[in-house]
């Protein structure tokens, strides 16, 4: 039992070092160059073509494991042409992105309530 | 056969050989022209240089000159004039061509330039879409000048986009059908054998009138097919020899214009409608699914007395306004229903299945709705089709099919419904109305949410854009007239507060790029009259393929706040080509190659200006955004058409 959760552990802290390996800013430019802004907005906030990625609401496994085999309309983008190092690069991104002030504190969107 | 003579046929007067006797001949054809002749002759005469001598040889030289001179007392345009009156048009777009001269002439002068008042177009693709814009807020046709020809070919693009959208367009076509009267190369390059050919396939009727009595006759038959739903497009060639040759002594005795008499509105066979009332009181989840269900602003109260009497959610597919935005009953989930009906739409089946992926490449499709879910349509496209351009969409496998204008048939449907409703229906239906209102309520709290990811961003978010821009209009009487679903991620359609009929006018119908800038103008010119507020959010794209409209929208005064949606793109295409790169494993940062709009980024401020109306930006900043909307709405209320370039993401 103990040698599992050490081996859970380890997994857990090999993911996060990898999240962190990423490369924000080459993650920026590879994130514009290869258009994934079209669908998912420049700041990952989501448009009605793609969902909201910025702050990023899946692990980078979950990222990669989705953009490998996507749902839905968009596309898969294979190793080929996004690499797991890019993609990390990516993730390292969307991770700099502040989440949104609430809504509440946005009186144009606050007013909309109960309405 | 002998050779008519085009000169032959013509009432003009012979004078002596001087201008003097040209002017006196001329005094005597018409009381205007009596007036006017005098001063005329006199300037005519002393801006005339005196000949030099080798003029005057040659002049002695030549044959004698040509003295006849053309006068008609009452051109046959007149009465095609007489005839366009009785119609009814407020206004007639045209971009000017000599194919239609005559009757453009006759419009503002014998006409008045009143009802039909023209108005100046760059483009007839503008001239088709305006007309397109005005009726679905005024809910009359407007009338299309064209060549036969050239003209038409401008314009086919957007009388497709009206035929699918199921908008009528009264569209007169000038051509000269007897060579005889070809005056050069230009005529003959700009006369057809059959004008109307072109767009037959995407117009409900046309005809190529060869007397005036008959172009009397077809044009008011024209306009009672254009106005009987499904309601589409029209053509009558109006030939420039009847347009310019004076009316025939035997047609001014006969000429009489038919009285128009539109038809009712076909409404369903009350069998049909009494079981579809059966079916769906006696649904647990019955989900009704709005296409073009409006056809008039009555047909939104209509819809709501439905979805009440029911406790049934209303899927609005945006193609008109439908159902108020923000009633409880708006929304549904056709995964759940057990009945749905479908009115008004034109794809159906789309409505009721979904393809995964939705590229070409191992599409495949299933249907959304449950086991044993029973589906019902009343649609009047089933009363009528045509098979070349497939706009129609895939056949629908259905359980009653009515075949019927969904308006007409809605009070029957409704008084149907309510004799079935027993008490403990009501209270089901009262309980499944309260759930429903608990489901539309958290939806849009997921979209408050939602729309404040990116607010601060630049590019400006299109989140952003919308509220900025409805603070600004929310306690004015206002009018979305742009198709925001999906180029602006749906955002207006989602937090505004819709409830008539001339807040949205929904899409495109065949999704020709190149309909929203003058569809805009369209709609603002019948917003005009009722001083409403015209909202136009503007794809940069679209308003590139004509922009002159811009000019039209000043030249005439139309009041209109035009907001750029401007992400610099075809980006549509962009995000087709990313796809495109992505399944072919090749490397994806090619995407903007001939689909950007950049390098240089368009100035639409400047263009505004260039086109003589108010322009400000590019707003790059989302601060900047709500003072320079207020400004731009400052500009609107004086009378005048306002734009505002704002650098948006892209969706």
């Amino acid at each position: 039992m103990r040698k599992l959760i050490l081996a859970a552990l380890l997994v857990m802290a090999l993911a996060r070092a990898q999240e962190s390996a990423g490369n924000a800013e080459a993650g920026k430019r590879l994130y514009m160059k290869n258009g994934c802004y079209q669908c998912h907005g420049t700041v990952g906030q989501g448009t009605i073509a793609g969902a909201r990625i910025g702050p990023p609401p899946l692990s980078l496994q979950g990222v990669i494991r989705y953009v490998r085999r996507p749902a839905g309309q968009m596309p898969a983008f294979t190793e080929k042409v996004m690499p797991d190092r890019e993609l990390t690069d990516v993730y390292a991104y969307l991770k700099t992105i502040p989440p949104p002030k609430p809504s509440k504190d946005i009186p144009l969107l606050n007013d909309l309530r109960g309405k | 056969m002998a050779k008519k003579s085009p000169v032959g046929r013509r009432g003009f007067l012979k004078g002596a050989a001087g201008a003097a006797a040209s002017a006196a001949a001329l005094a005597t054809s018409s009381p205007a022209v009596k007036a006017q002749a005098p001063e005329r002759a006199v300037a005519e005469h002393a801006a005339t240089p005196l000949p030099s001598a080798a003029l005057a040889a040659n002049e002695k030289s030549s044959p004698a000159p040509r003295v006849d001179v053309y006068t008609t007392d009452r051109p046959g345009s007149d009465f095609m004039v007489d005839v366009i009156k009785t119609l009814n048009f407020d206004y007639v777009c045209a971009n000017p061509g000599s194919s239609f001269r005559g009757l453009h002439e006759s419009l503002v002068n014998y006409g008045g330039n009143k009802a039909p008042e023209l108005i100046t177009c760059c483009h007839e693709e503008s001239s088709v879409a305006m007309a397109h814009g005005y009726f679905k807020i005024q809910g009359k046709p407007l009338m299309v000048m064209a060549h036969g020809t050239v003209g038409l070919q401008h314009a086919s693009m957007a009388i497709y986009n009206a035929y699918a959208d199921r908008v009528p367009v009264y569209i007169v076509l000038g051509n000269i059908q007897d060579i005889n009267f070809r005056r050069s190369d230009v005529e003959w390059a700009h006369s057809v054998q059959d004008a109307a050919a072109m767009v037959r396939d995407y117009t409900k009727w046309d005809d190529n009138p060869v007397s005036l009595s008959h172009f009397a006759e077809s044009s008011v038959r024209a306009y009672k097919i254009a106005m009987t739903p499904p309601y589409e497009p029209v053509v009558i060639v109006a030939d420039a020899v009847l347009q310019e040759e004076p009316m025939p002594e035997a047609d001014r005795r006969t000429a009489r214009i038919p009285k128009l008499t539109l038809s009712t509105p076909p409404a369903g066979d009350s069998g049909a409608v009494a079981e579809a009332a059966r079916m769906l009181v006696a649904a647990e989840n019955p989900l009704i699914v709005a296409g073009r269900s409006a056809r008039t602003p009555h047909g939104i109260a209509l819809l709501v007395e439905l979805a009440e009497t029911l406790q049934a959610a209303v899927q609005d597919r945006h193609f008109r306004m439908n159902f108020p935005s923000l009633h409880p009953l708006n929304g549904g989930n056709i995964a759940t229903a057990d009945v749905v009906l479908g009115l008004e739409v034109q794809d159906f089946w789309m409505a009721t299945h979904t393809m995964t992926p939705i590229n070409r490449m191992g599409m495949e499709s299933r249907l959304i709705t449950k086991p044993g879910a029973k589906l019902i349509t009343i649609y009047s496209g089933d009363l009528y089709g045509k098979s070349n351009y497939q706009d129609f969409g895939r056949y629908a496998e259905v359980d009653l099919s009515i075949a019927a204008d969904a308006e007409a048939t809605l009070p029957a449907l409704i008084e149907a419904c309510k004799k079935l409703i027993t008490p403990d229906r009501r209270r089901a239906m009262e309980a499944r109305g309260a759930k429903l209102a608990e489901a539309s309520k958290a939806a849009r709290e997921r979209d408050i949410e939602l729309a404040a990811y990116g607010w601060d961003a630049s590019p400006i978010s299109t989140a952003r854009v919308s509220m900025e821009l409805w603070n600004q209009i929310k306690n004015e009487d206002w009018s979305l007239v742009s198709d925001v679903n999906p180029f602006f991620s749906s955002w207006p359609l989602r937090l505004w507060d819709f409830k008539k009929h001339y807040q949205y006018l929904g899409e495109h119908g065949a999704y020709g790029i190149g309909y929203g800038a003058p569809a805009a103008v369209g709609a603002a010119l019948a917003n005009r009259k009722h001083g409403r507020l015209t909202v136009n959010i503007q794809c940069d794209g679209d308003l590139n393929y004509a922009p002159g409209v811009l000019w039209t929208a000043a030249h005439h005064r139309i009041p209109l706040l035009t907001i750029m949606h401007n992400n610099r793109a075809y980006h549509q295409e962009a995000m087709y080509l990313t796809d495109m790169a992505a399944r072919a494993n090749r490397g994806l940062e090619n995407f903007s190659v001939g689909t950007g709009i950049n390098d240089p980024n368009i100035d639409y401020a400047t263009m505004a200006k260039a086109y003589g109306m108010y322009g400000k930006g590019p707003i790059t900043d989302p601060k900047d955004l709500g003072p320079a909307i207020k400004e731009a709405i400052a500009a609107v209320k004086r009378g005048e058409p306002a734009l505002i370039d704002v650098v948006t993401q892209p969706r």
